[in-house]
């Protein structure tokens, strides 16, 4: 508890330097292609929370992170709250609705789990298309303060923001990893019937981990449509969510916390490289091809590749 | 208020259309139901089915129906070595279920993305000429367009039906689904049977595609409507039973054509999958389940 409370803020001296360094290069260009790159970073660990300890899969990325935005949207109409009681509200209302979808479905087969994400992700669009107090289907225009104190601009403010949730989830996927949640999560992965007998809840644990994992994606999206200035349904629940989010982690590696990490942190680098000088079609089919590449090829990912992973193998 | 032709016709055209959907679920019912392989790019096969027919059509105005002759044994070859990749790559060391899952995700989205690439985001639509006439009954419109591929769906599930009821290896593969290992033990080899089995469900997502451009224009993204309304009906069906398929199909496309008259047609997309998580939670086993 104590170490994981000090690595948390060795995290939090990390993103102050990263976002001091940031500053020093005093252009705003790093802050965009770095709020973007953040963003898969908070999305990416938080979805192996779920998909890599506990090994079910969600693929309505884009329904949380979306929850989150739009949360921001609704409380932006009856108040300007600031941000981050919108992060905060965000996380909570997608952590709500990833329990009870996790309550309702996670009885069941893994598969099932995972194709009821896809549903919620329909489902909660349809309802935001339809839904005119956010914008429905038209869209909504997010108008960002002109001056903030202390940061100057709105976007570095927002960037230091998205610093300390990524530090937040880093730092709370390391503990849990440490913790008996994590050996109870990797337990229900490897069988979860053997985990059940011999007394492994799990039901709790995985409700948990999906409440976490929701909790932290809606706190992700938040800040999207301050962002993006116009928000709209087909761009809030953009598939591309999901697919890199999904990636990341396999890219990465989903054993351990850094596995994301890494893969969110070159992926999405390279992403932000690339879509300056190749079509951003382009771009996905190559997240596409190395997502299947690494499944196939490359089971642990990159930190099994560079032999990474820990002793921790035969728990 | 509603008129009585208004309603008859809403109820025509969508026991149509869900007799389409059984034909799109029919792959899957086979995939998923009895193979235990969640192909969530099953419904991206048929899109891309649908591609094949429509480059058909445009290179050799072949009609989208004479195309699926030939779009139907490439996708089974497709299918064959799809499952001997898929097996040796994750059956086989027991990883099927997360890593499988990313791996077909990742072949829906690629596949998505390729045909964007080929043939851009336009809507694309056959040029045979029946899909505009229409048959009336009455006040009750058929128009060809839904007819053909309703009649075509119900040929393929006949034909599935059939195939694994009355052939040996249709019995065999039937017998994997319920028993691989006691299947093992009498001399079979239940690899071989998954593999054809399995070709058979991605060429089955071949023809419907060619009956989808028969349907309707179609773009790359259409897909991802079918996701949902494909699983809602293997799951409700029953899991791998073909009627049982053919009834939640109807059931979905009536269901859904009312709610398009009733609430407008910008809610229809949550219905199919709204069921889906309705039937999960309520009754996992199907309709016609145990």
């Amino acid at each position: 508890m104590l170490a994981s409370l000090r690595f948390f803020g060795f995290a939090l001296v990390v993103a102050v330097a990263v976002f001091a360094a940031m500053h020093a290069v005093g252009n705003d260009y790093v802050f965009y292609a770095g709020y973007t790159v953040l963003q898969y970073v908070v999305l990416a660990v938080a979805w192996n929370i779920l998909g890599g300890y506990v090994g079910y899969v969600n693929f309505g990325v884009a329904a949380f992170l979306a929850l989150g935005a739009y949360t921001g949207v609704a409380l932006g109409n009856f108040a300007p709250f600031p941000l981050p009681v919108m992060m905060l509200a965000g996380g909570l209302v997608a952590g709500l609705v990833g329990l009870g979808a996790g309550y309702l479905t996670l009885r069941l087969r893994g598969i099932f789990f995972a194709i009821a994400t896809l549903a919620l992700a329909v489902v909660l669009q349809t309802l935001i298309t339809n839904w005119d107090f956010v914008g429905g289907s038209a869209g909504v225009y997010a108008i960002r303060p002109k001056h903030i104190p202390v940061f100057g601009s709105y976007i570095e403010y927002m960037v230091f923001l998205m610093l300390l949730v990524a530090a937040g989830v880093v730092a709370v996927s390391r503990a849990i990893e440490r913790s008996s949640y994590g050996l109870g999560f990797t337990a229900i992965r490897d069988d979860e019937v053997a985990a059940e007998a011999t007394g492994v809840p799990t039901l709790r644990l995985k409700l948990i981990a999906t409440t976490l994992s929701a909790a932290f994606m809606g706190m992700a999206g938040a800040p999207l449509p301050y962002y993006v200035t116009f928000l709209e349904p087909s761009s809030a629940f953009n598939l591309s969510y999901a697919v890199n989010s999904i990636a990341m982690p396999l890219i990465g590696g989903t054993t351990a916390w850094f596995g994301p990490l890494l893969g969110a942190l070159l992926l999405g680098v390279a992403q932000q490289v690339a879509t300056v000088t190749i079509s951003s079609e382009i771009n996905l089919l190559i997240v596409g091809l190395l997502l299947i590449g690494f499944v196939i090829l490359a089971p642990q990912g990159l930190i099994g590749l560079l032999g990474l992973t820990g002793k921790r193998r035969s728990v | 208020m509603l008129s009585f032709s208004l309603l008859s016709n809403a109820i025509v055209s969508g026991l149509l259309l869900g007799g389409f959907y059984a034909g799109v679920a029919a792959g899957a019912t086979i995939s998923f139901g009895l193979l235990d392989i969640a192909n969530i790019a099953h419904p991206a096969f048929v899109v891309f089915g649908a591609y094949c027919a429509f480059a058909l059509n445009q290179r050799f105005h072949l009609d989208p129906l004479l195309a699926a002759v030939f779009v139907t044994p490439v996708f089974y070859a497709v299918g064959w070595f799809a499952y001997q990749l898929y097996h040796h790559a994750f059956e086989r060391r027991g990883d099927d279920s997360m890593r499988g899952l990313a791996f077909f995700f990742g072949l829906m989205f690629v596949g998505e993305v390729v045909l964007i690439l080929t043939f851009g985001v336009d809507y694309r639509y056959s040029s045979a000429e029946y899909t505009s006439t229409t048959f009336k009954l009455g006040p009750v419109a058929f128009p060809l367009r839904e007819v053909i591929p309703f009649v075509g769906s119900l040929v393929i599930l006949v034909a599935a039906q059939a195939f694994l009821k009355r052939t040996f290896t249709g019995r065999a593969i039937l017998g994997v689904s319920q028993d691989p290992i006691a299947l093992r033990l009498m001399g079979a080899d239940p690899v071989r049977l998954k593999r054809i089995a399995f070709a058979l469900s991605i060429a089955l997502a071949g023809a419907a595609g060619a009956l989808l451009l028969v349907l309707e224009p179609i773009e790359p993204a259409i897909g991802r409507d079918f996701i949902g309304r494909v699983f809602a009906i293997a799951v409700l069906g029953g899991m791998g039973s073909l009627p049982g398929t053919w009834v939640a199909a109807v059931m979905l496309g009536v269901i859904e054509n009312l709610t398009s008259i009733f609430a407008g047609a910008s809610w229809a997309p949550a219905v199919a999958f709204g069921f889906l998580l309705v039937t999960l939670t309520v009754r996992p086993s199907g309709l016609f389940g145990r």
